[in-house]
C-alpha cells in the first residue's frame, strides 16, 4: 500500500481551478517531487496534504485513512516552509523541541532528540542561539531539524531552497539527499527549478495549469518526456514541427518542416500520419566543421547565429540553411581554449539516429 | 566639517527645546521642592545666610518630611498606582482582542478600522467625560439597568457616578486607544507562516495563541502599558469630574498644591516623588520585559 494516495483531488478557487482531478501515489521512504511552473498548483495540493486546504473533492489518503476531518496539527505530516517559518522568539533547540512539545513527550526524551536532531543537521553548538543569528542555510537546517525531530510519516517541502545562493543552494542538495537517507522520513518536495528536481528525486511528478503531466524517475522524465511541456519544461530542448512518415518499432521516419526527412527513436504509440513536434536535447546535437566527414544519418548545414558562454560547456544557436534554429551544447574541454566556434562559423550539425524524440501533440 | 554643521542644524532646534522647556523646569521643579512656600503663596525668595540663622540659603527638606509625616499621601499614592494598574490591566484585556482582530482582518479594512479607533480624539476630552457623568449619573438608562439586574439577586441599588467604579471606568475609556494602537502595530507585523507552522508542528489553537502570539506581542504589550500606565498616574481631570470625595488621586493633590493652597514647594515634591515612582516602575519593567523576552517561550 502506498503511503500517500491523491485520488483525483480537485480544489477551485473560484472560477480558477488550482487542482484538477490530481492522481498520485508517494511510495514510504520515497523523495518524490512536485515539480511545475508557478500556478500550476503544487503548492495548493502540498498544503492540502499538510490540511490547510481542503480539496472540494476526491481523497487524500495516509496509510490508507482517509485525511479528509484531521486538521494539520493531529496529521502525522510536518512542513518545512519557503521562508523557514522560524520561531524569532525561541532558541535554535526550542524551535526544535517545539513538535515534541506539542506532542507532550517527557523533557528528558525531549532533551534527547533535540541534542540528536542538532547532530543531524550539524548544529551541535547553536543551540543556544536565536534564528535572527543564523545564516540562511543554517535556518535552512533547523527547519529540516524541526520538520524530522517528531519523525512524521511525511515531511514536506515548500521550495526551501528557493532563498539560498546557487553555490549553497548544491550543498544543500546534498545534504538533503543524504538527510532523507539517514531518517528514512518520505518526502514530498515542491519546486519549480527542474535541475534540483532532477538531482533529488527518486520520482517527479510534472505539473501544469493543476493537472499532472507525467510521472516518473528523473531520467525518464529528461530523456523520454511524455508530452511537448514536460520536454519544454524540463532542461533546454529544440522542438520543430514533424509529420511521421513512418513509424517502424525501433525507429520513425519523420518529414521535419524545413529539415526533411530526420530518423527519430522509435516510440510504440506513434502512428504514420500522425502530426506532432520532433524534440532534441542540445547534448545531444554534434556541432563540427562542414568539412568533416560525418557518418550520422541526421546531418545538416548551417551557420552559428549565437552562442551562449557558460564556462564549462557553450550552448550554440545554429541556424540552419532553411532559417531552422537548434541548440548544440559542446563541452570547453581542449584546455586553454573558450570556444571552438564564432558567430557566424559555417558549421555542420548532426545527430544518432535515436536522439530526437516525436512527440505528438 | 560640513557634515557636522548640517547634523547640528538638524538636531540643535529640537536639543534646544528640550533642554529650555523639559531639562531646565524639571530643574526648577527639583530646587522649588526645597524652598520655602511663600507667605501668600509661591515660593519665598532665596536668602542669603544671615548672621543668626546658620547659613540655609533659604533651602529645607521640609515639604518631603511632611509628606512622610502623613500616612495618608502614601496612601494617595498606594491608591493611584493601584488604579492605574487596574485601568492598565483592564485596558489590556479590552485592547488585545481588538487589536488582534484588527491585524487579523483583510488589509483594505485595517486602516478604517483603526481610524474608527482614534476617532474619540477628534472630540475633546472634557466633553467625553462629561458624557460620562450623564451615562453614569443616578437617572440614566444604564444606571437604571444596572440596578434593575443588582436587584434581581437582591442587592440595594448603587450610585454609579462619583465612586472608583466611575473614576477606572472614565480612565479606561481615555486610555484604551493608547493600548490598542501599539498593539495593533505589534500584530499587524506578525508573520502568519508562523501560526501556520506551528499548527503544522501540532500547536491547537490556544497553543498557537499563548506559544507564538502572545510573546511575540511582549514588546507591543510593554510599550502600551506604558502609555497607559504613566499618564494615568498623573490624571487629575477624570476622578474630579467623575470622582465622589474620597477619590482623590496623586494628580488631584498635586494640582491642589499649586492652584489651591499654593504651596508650591510641597506641590515639587509631590511631582519629584511622583517622577521618581514612575521612573522606577518603568525601569523595574524594562528589566522585566527584557529579561521576558529573553526567556520567552
Amino acid at each position: 500500500m502506498a503511503l500517500l494516495e491523491i485520488r483525483e483531488v480537485t480544489k477551485r478557487f473560484g472560477s480558477y481551478t488550482a487542482v484538477d482531478h490530481v492522481n498520485i501515489s508517494v511510495q514510504a521512504g520515497e523523495f518524490f517531487t512536485l515539480l511545475g511552473p508557478s500556478g500550476c498548483g503544487k503548492t495548493t495540493l502540498l498544503r492540502m496534504i499538510a490540511g490547510f486546504d481542503l480539496p472540494d473533492s476526491g481523497q487524500i489518503l495516509l496509510d490508507g485513512k482517509d485525511m479528509v476531518g484531521t486538521p494539520p496539527e493531529k496529521r502525522p505530516v510536518h512542513t518545512v516552509f519557503q521562508t523557514y517559518a522560524l520561531f524569532p522568539h525561541m532558541t535554535v533547540a526550542e524551535n526544535i523541541a517545539f513538535p515534541l512539545k506539542m506532542a507532550r513527550k517527557p523533557s528528558h526524551e525531549i532533551k534527547l532528540q533535540v541534542g540528536e536532531a542538532l547532530d543531524n543537521v550539524r548544529l551541535s553548538d547553536f543551540g543556544h542561539r536565536l534564528p535572527h543569528e543564523l545564516s540562511g542555510g543554517q535556518k535552512q537546517r533547523v527547519a529540516f531539524a524541526r520538520g524530522l525531530v517528531n519523525r512524521p510519516r511525511l515531511l514536506l517541502l515548500d521550495e526551501p531552497l528557493g532563498a539560498l545562493d546557487a553555490k549553497l543552494r548544491e550543498e544543500m542538495q546534498i545534504e538533503l539527499i543524504n538527510l532523507q537517507k539517514n531518517v528514512g522520513v518520505t518526502f514530498v518536495f515542491v519546486t519549480h527549478a527542474q535541475n534540483e528536481a532532477l538531482a533529488l528525486s527518486h520520482r517527479i511528478a510534472v505539473m501544469n495549469k493543476g493537472s499532472v503531466e507525467q510521472i516518473d524517475e528523473p531520467s525518464k522524465i529528461y530523456s523520454s518526456p511524455r508530452n511537448r511541456f514536460v520536454a519544454d519544461f524540463i532542461g533546454k530542448i529544440s522542438i520543430m514541427n514533424a509529420t511521421v512518415l513512418e513509424a517502424a518499432p525501433s525507429h520513425l521516419k519523420l518529414d521535419v518542416a524545413g529539415l526533411g526527412h530526420v530518423t527519430a527513436a522509435g516510440n510504440q504509440g506513434v502512428r504514420t500520419g500522425d502530426r506532432g513536434v520532433m524534440a532534441i536535447r542540445p547534448e545531444q546535437v554534434r556541432i563540427s566543421h562542414p568539412s568533416t566527414d560525418l557518418e550520422l544519418k541526421n546531418h545538416f548545414h548551417g551557420k552559428v547565429h549565437d552562442f551562449l558562454y557558460m564556462g564549462d560547456v557553450t550552448t550554440y544557436i545554429v541556424e540552419l540553411s532553411n532559417g531552422i534554429r537548434i541548440e548544440a551544447l559542446l563541452p570547453n574541454s581542449a584546455p586553454g581554449r573558450a570556444k571552438f566556434f564564432e558567430a557566424g562559423d559555417e558549421v555542420a550539425v548532426s545527430w544518432r539516429h535515436d536522439a530526437g524524440i516525436f512527440l505528438n501533440e | 566639517m560640513r557634515a557636522i554643521v548640517a547634523k547640528m542644524l538638524v538636531g540643535g532646534p529640537p536639543l534646544v527645546f528640550l533642554l529650555v522647556f523639559f531639562a531646565a523646569p524639571s530643574m526648577i521643579m527639583v530646587l522649588s521642592s526645597f524652598r520655602f512656600p511663600g507667605e501668600f503663596g509661591g515660593l519665598a525668595p532665596l536668602a542669603a545666610p544671615e548672621g543668626g540663622t546658620g547659613g540655609d540659603y533659604g533651602l529645607t527638606a521640609e515639604a518631603y518630611q511632611f509628606f512622610f509625616s502623613d500616612v495618608i499621601y502614601v496612601e494617595i499614592f498606594l491608591k493611584s498606582f493601584g488604579i492605574a494598574m487596574a485601568t492598565t490591566l483592564i485596558c489590556l484585556v479590552m485592547a488585545y482582542p481588538l487589536a488582534l482582530l484588527i491585524a487579523r482582518s483583510e488589509k483594505r479594512f485595517r486602516n478604517l478600522l483603526v481610524l474608527l479607533v482614534v476617532l474619540p480624539f477628534a472630540s475633546n476630552f472634557l466633553i467625553r467625560i462629561y458624557a460620562w457623568m450623564i451615562i453614569l449619573g443616578p437617572e440614566s438608562g444604564f444606571s437604571h439597568f444596572v440596578n434593575a439586574i443588582l436587584g434581581v439577586f437582591g442587592i440595594a441599588p448603587v450610585t454609579l457616578l462619583f465612586s472608583p467604579f466611575a473614576v477606572l471606568v472614565g480612565m479606561v475609556y481615555v486610555h484604551l486607544p493608547f493600548m490598542v494602537l501599539p498593539l495593533y502595530t505589534n500584530l499587524e507585523k506578525h508573520d502568519p507562516s508562523l501560526l501556520d507552522a506551528a499548527q503544522d508542528l501540532g500547536a491547537t489553537t490556544w497553543q498557537r495563541f499563548w506559544r507564538v502570539t502572545w510573546p511575540l506581542s511582549l514588546p507591543g504589550i510593554f510599550s502600551g502599558s506604558a502609555l497607559v500606565f504613566i499618564p494615568v498616574l498623573g490624571m487629575f481631570a477624570v476622578p474630579d469630574i467623575l470622582g465622589g470625595t474620597g477619590d482623590i488621586l496623586i494628580g488631584n493633590l498635586i494640582k491642589d498644591q499649586f492652584l489651591g493652597t499654593r504651596d508650591w514647594p510641597f506641590g515639587s515634591a509631590l511631582s519629584i516623588m511622583l517622577t521618581l515612582a514612575v521612573l522606577s516602575v518603568a525601569g523595574l519593567s524594562t528589566w522585566v520585559a527584557r529579561s521576558a523576552m529573553r526567556h520567552g517561550q
